[in-house]
């Protein structure tokens, strides 16, 4: 019984460079390929790109905590203790959580908000299919998400238009302390106060998530703040993701003309391409991990209190994984397996909302645009660990 | 154990019994020498050897001893009520001084090396994992052992293994006092390149075979201590699937999901983290009665039939054939 350790590579690229993050798909490969486990000169963390490697970690949560946070320090060693939140948690706190979110959002009573999601997703492609063009993320992505979320939650309308840069503020925070950080974090408080008001208990409408979580206060699952913090992750986490998931598969499909017409043949496959587009344009690109134990990941010592960054991007497009076609788009191709929502442990409570959010918009629009392509070049965001467009315009046909 | 016969006799080795201990309730361990003064040959760990008893019974005992010192061998023998008398000889009629003739060291339970390990042990079947633990530990893996047991005093070796690693490696779970082992929290969750061993009655692996259907293949190891108590953990007998859409029927293995046996089919299924945990494999039941192993549906839809997880789920005992929505 043996394994032969070696050292990581030592790579000198900064993940966070914004040329990187405008094009990040070369730079994924060039640090799949450096080596299992590479040492990341620009941040002072291990990095971990190719898929066995991603998935040994997310899961195995007792050598990889998530209780140091999802950014590049250490938050245990934060002078100001605050309670940790669901993703910065791990057991026994994290079960708690856990438990009292998935009792409110399951298969169940997600199924159940198919009803109220559609109408949305009608109203707003049947107005776009009109015309010759649109933006993609402007007049589609970015309003939908937002039309059917908040009321899930059932917040009030008041304080809405700070859940956007206070999710882009949350996520950031999953990078270093740089540029772009500090850009989202500019109005910080005043995004942070307004959110935080929205969470509690006298804000919620009577059914909604918001509701049922501040529920299990009186079952006494969980405590008054915690309740507080689990709101405010479903709002920090619910909303940015889902915008860059519909976005994404957008820009994916609007390159695949042929995958377009195919699936207005069979719209049943809808939710196979919107799983594929997750795959290939993953919206949660990389966080980290804090190592809990000594431990040897990919033929590589690593020691306790370092930090790991995970780029699921980069193990969804792993061609050890996925094959050498792995860069591009394929309907045939079972994407099962992707790490986009992450896996074991923290994985996406979220998930089949969002599932469901993507199929609906794709679904409806699919049912009234004949053919979608590029008209531009599509922005892409500056986010430390998101991936998505600013804009992307594109021109349709209207289907007859 | 195992009992199939081997195809050749092995090679004997006459021993003198060291001595008799009883390291918990009904359990006695044999500390065995060779009679000549020899060293035993090399083992590995999860081996067994054949016990020759006098009334002409063959018995496979695991070792239990440390493979440091070839010097003696150590077993250890649970009385068992309803035994054709093997134990009950072992127990009752064996003393220290006495002679026995035993086999060489055999394995059908190797230990195959890996980063990370996850031991399982009900009752006696902690002996073969015994030697397992100290392999894993001298080449520095990381591992976890829960050993199950009625209480305390009927769990052989729990103390020493306790002093010896310490309890945050060996958890140690009397029914007694906090209940079986929550097999559901410990193997919820499918870990990376962790392997399962597990040795213990038939009930606790059929139900540990489930609760890893979910893993990734070939991580479970298995050892029956006693080969005809099959117990049964769930339906595991192969059932038909009939795929609503197309009229396909595919026929569903004991050692493989349903979701396995549709793709292979050439069905398309949304799946994602195919332990029954995400929900994502969700799929409408036309007829037929499903056993929910998954942990995604609350009990209401579980009880309600319409929906089922075939990443894990399996066809009710009693229904043969299952139609779905795919
Ligand atoms: C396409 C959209 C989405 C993507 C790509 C996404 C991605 C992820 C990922 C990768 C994680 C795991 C983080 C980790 O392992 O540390 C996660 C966790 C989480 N997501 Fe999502 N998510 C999406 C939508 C949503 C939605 C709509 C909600 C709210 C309803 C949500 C709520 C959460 C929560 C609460 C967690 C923490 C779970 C835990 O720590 O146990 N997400 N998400
Ligand atoms: S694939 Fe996750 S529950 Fe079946």
């Amino acid at each position: 019984m043996s394994t032969i350790l070696h050292e990581p590579a030592i790579f000198t690229e900064d993940p966070f460079d914004p040329a990187v993050i405008a094009d990040p798909y070369p730079f994924l490969a060039r640090l799949r390929e450096a080596g299992s486990v590479s040492y990341l000169e620009a941040t002072g963390s291990y990095a971990v790109a190719g898929y066995e490697e991603v998935y040994e970690v997310l899961t195995d949560f007792e050598t990889y905590s998530s209780a140091g946070g999802l950014g590049p320090r250490d938050i245990r060693k934060d002078e100001a203790w605050r309670p940790p939140s669901i993703l910065e948690s791990d057991p026994p706190i994290h079960t708690v959580m856990r438990r009292a979110l998935t009792g409110v959002i399951n298969p169940g009573t997600v199924r159940a908000l198919r009803g109220p999601f559609t109408p949305p997703a009608v109203e707003l492609t049947t107005a776009l299919a009109k015309l010759q063009g649109f933006d993609a993320i402007t007049d589609l992505a970015e309003k939908y998400p937002l039309r059917v979320f908040p009321d899930a939650v059932g917040i009030p309308e008041e304080g809405r238009e700070h859940l956007l840069p206070y999710g882009n503020m949350v996520f950031n925070a999953f990078g270093p302390e740089n540029y772009i950080f500090k850009q989202a974090f500019a109005q910080g408080d005043a995004h942070a106060a307004a959110v935080m008001k929205s969470c509690q208990r006298e804000s919620m409408d009577e059914v909604g998530f918001g509701a049922q979580i501040w529920a299990k206060v009186a079952e006494g699952l969980i405590s008054e703040q915690q309740a507080t913090l689990l709101v405010r992750a479903l709002l920090s986490a619910g909303v940015d993701t889902t915008i860059f998931g519909i976005g994404n598969t957008l820009s994916v499909l609007a390159r695949y003309p042929e995958a377009w017409a195919q699936l207005r043949k069979n719209p049943s496959m809808a939710k196979f391409a919107v799983d594929e587009a997750l795959r290939l344009e993953s919206p949660f690109q990389k966080f980290h991990r804090t190592v809990a134990v000594d431990t040897v990941l990919g033929g590589v010592k690593l020691e306790a209190g370092t930090k790991v960054l995970v780029f699921l991007g980069a193990a969804n497009r792993d061609p050890r994984k996925w094959g050498e076609d792995a860069d591009s788009f394929s309907l045939d191709r079972s994407s099962s397996g992707h790490v986009a929502f992450g896996m074991g442990l923290h994985q996406c409570v979220g998930q089949p909302i969002a599932r469901m959010e993507m199929e609906i918009v794709l679904q409806q629009l699919l049912e009234r645009v004949q053919t979608i392509e590029p008209a531009g070049a599509p922005v892409p965001i500056i986010h430390n660990v998101l991936r998505g467009f600013e804009s992307l315009p594109v021109s349709i046909t209207a289907a007859r | 154990m195992p009992v199939t016969a081997p195809s050749f006799a092995p090679a004997t080795i006459d021993t003198v019994i060291e001595a008799v201990e009883h390291p918990a309730q009904s359990v006695a361990s044999l500390v065995l020498r060779r009679s000549d003064g020899q060293q035993f040959p090399a083992w590995e760990a999860g081996s067994h050897i054949d016990v020759h008893l006098e009334n002409g019974l063959i018995r496979q005992y695991s070792l239990c001893s440390s493979r440091q010192s070839l010097s003696e061998l150590r077993i250890g023998v649970l009385r068992t009520p309803d035994s054709r008398g093997g134990s009950a000889h072992v127990h009752d009629a064996l003393r220290a001084g006495e002679t026995l003739r035993i086999s060489a060291p055999r394995n059908n339970f190797p230990l195959v090396d890996s980063r990370k390990y996850l031991f399982l042990a009900g009752g006696i079947g902690i002996t073969p994992i015994i030697p397992m633990l100290e392999a894993v530990e001298a080449a520095g893996r990381q591992w976890v052992l829960y050993y199950g047991g009625r209480s305390r005093d009927t769990m052989a070796f729990a103390r020493e293994l306790e002093a010896t690693y310490g309890t945050e490696k060996v958890k140690i779970i009397a029914e007694d006092v906090e209940g079986r082992l929550n097999l559901q929290e410990i193997l919820g969750m499918p870990r990376a390149h962790m392997l399962v061993y597990a040795c213990g009655p038939g009930g606790m692996l059929g139900a540990i075979e489930d609760f890893c259907m979910g893993w990734p293949p070939g991580v479970l190891h298995t050892e029956r201590f006693v080969a005809n108590d099959l117990g049964a953990g769930g339906n595991t007998e192969p059932f038909e699937v009939e795929l609503s859409l197309t009229g396909t029927t595919v026929t569903v293995d004991t050692h493989q999901s349903i979701l396995e046996a549709v793709e292979q089919a050439g069905a398309r299924v949304l799946s994602s983290c195919r332990a029954g945990l995400c929900g994502t494999c969700e799929t409408r039941i036309v007829s037929g009665e499903a056993e929910h192993r998954d942990a995604a549906l609350t009990e209401a839809d579980k009880d309600a039939g319409e929906v089922m997880m075939v990443c894990v789920s399996r066809a009710a005992a009693g229904c043969s054939r299952l139609v779905l929505e795919l």
